[in-house]
């Protein structure tokens, strides 16, 4: 019965740390919005781009941390995560094209919006 | 650890039959693909809110200017500090969480039982917090006006571009008009409350007022709304048709009214979610008292119940990125 599992402790209060970092630089720039990073980057602000970027790094701390896919075999690890790698992305990308797509007949054809 | 399950009599119940594909218990792998769908559920409803904002990306509401409340801050401009608070809750649970599977590994039955109680508490903190969220997000701030065209106009002082509350400056008129009810209306017709000031008011007390001027959805350049002059501002009014105070399904004072729909639909089902997640998390805390995991000499529950909570956490996340800080 029960192998001994060695303490991983020290991991999740590193892990908690990192976590507890990044939320607080997230609600700064949330907060002062800095000037400098307002420029657009492949058709979004710079400073979403790190808001999102920031956001994948907490999930990646959450899923392999704290739901302990880093010690799952790399076949069950890999069954999970590239499901969601795969479609999210490909789902995010049809629909944020298709709203721009609209957002475009609406304000570019002759429907008026604001009467 | 060869079995998941086991009674009392040491009679193997169910371990999908002794072989585990993967390396991870049926249980476990159970749970796993079951978050995997739910999260693409939650991208789902992700996805579909930044349709609708690419969609209307020039007229969507900004989140810091609704989101504004702190408890016990009464008028206090807080932007971001209480859902900022709510993340951290919920973050500090998965630890106490992920504790408990930990303490659950090494036999300690005292230790699961502190953190699952404290993970519990932060779940409850939580889901409070939420409720607290939706109530200040319904009964709404200033007040705004409706357009024809479903627009909503809200109302801001033109020397200092603060916004002003509709009680600020819309003028008391007598007058009659009450609620229908039910058991007075002709073949039991109702409506919903009336708001607290009839267009006439607002309209009488915009124009005793010369330093109120209205704010648009339109977003400018700069990403703040734009506010229109004192002519232009009359001008608009006058094509007002209702006053909406506060937030629900059909119309809200924010601006577009997907924003409060998205708002109400992805909070919901996460807060939904975390509520489901404390009930289960309670069951298993009886379990863990009662000892059957002591019995079991295993404390695989903990560990499942523990992946369902990390990955509410997980989704905290991500809605608090799209909603608040996008």
């Amino acid at each position: 019965m029960a192998h001994a599992h060695e303490s991983n402790i020290k991991r999740i209060w590193v892990v908690f740390g990192i976590l507890s970092v990044i939320t607080i630089v997230e609600v700064i720039l949330g907060i002062i919005k800095p000037e400098s990073l307002m420029v657009s980057v492949l058709g979004m602000k710079l400073l979403n781009w790190i808001f999102i970027i920031l956001t994948l790094v907490k999930a990646y701390y959450i899923a392999w941390a704290f739901m302990h896919l880093e010690g799952e075999k790399g076949s069950f690890r890999w069954s999970i995560v590239l499901p969601l790698l795969i479609l999210i992305p490909y789902l995010a990308f049809i629909l944020l094209v298709e709203g721009n797509y609209i957002h475009d007949i609406y304000s570019e054809g002759y429907i008026s919006w604001d009467f | 650890m060869e079995a998941t399950v086991t009674t009392d009599s040491k009679e193997k119940v169910w371990s999908g039959g002794g072989v585990k594909p993967l390396g991870a218990s049926y249980g476990k792998m159970m749970m796993w693909f079951f978050i995997v769908s739910d999260a693409l559920t939650f991208s789902g409803f992700l996805v579909a809110y930044g349709f609708s904002r690419y969609k209307f990306i020039e007229t969507w509401p900004i989140a810091d200017e609704v989101f504004t409340h702190f408890p016990f801050l009464h008028g206090v401009d807080a932007p971001m500090y209480y859902v900022a608070l709510m993340t951290f809750i919920l973050i500090f649970s998965s630890v106490t969480m992920v504790l408990a599977v930990d303490a659950g590994h090494q036999l300690k039955k005292n230790k699961v039982i502190w953190y699952m109680l404290l993970t519990i508490i932060g779940g409850l903190i939580f889901v409070g917090s939420q409720a607290w969220e939706w109530k200040n997000f319904i009964s709404g701030e200033y007040g705004a006006v409706e357009l024809k065209s479903g627009r909503i106009l809200q109302f801001v002082d033109a020397s200092t571009g603060e916004r002003v509350a509709l009680a600020d400056f819309a003028k008391e008129i007598e007058e009659d008009r009450t609620t229908q009810q039910s058991n007075q209306g002709v073949w039991y017709m109702s409506e919903t409350s009336l708001p607290s000031y009839s267009l006439e008011e607002i309209k009488t007390g915009f124009e005793s007022h010369e330093n109120i001027v209205v704010r648009t959805e339109m977003l400018n350049e700069h990403g703040e709304k734009t506010v229109l002059s004192r002519a232009e501002s009359a001008e608009r009014l006058g094509q007002a048709t209702t006053v909406v105070e506060g937030a629900n399904l059909v119309r809200n004072e924010y601006g577009s009214r997907l924003f409060a729909d998205f708002f109400f639909f992805i909070t919901g089902f996460h807060g939904f979610h975390v509520f489901s997640g404390v009930v289960i998390n309670i069951i298993i805390f009886i379990n863990i008292v009662l000892g059957t995991y002591e019995r079991r000499k295993s404390y695989e529950m903990v560990e499942k119940v523990g992946l369902y909570w990390h990955f509410v956490d997980l989704v905290w996340v991500f809605v608090f990125t799209f909603f608040y800080l996008v």
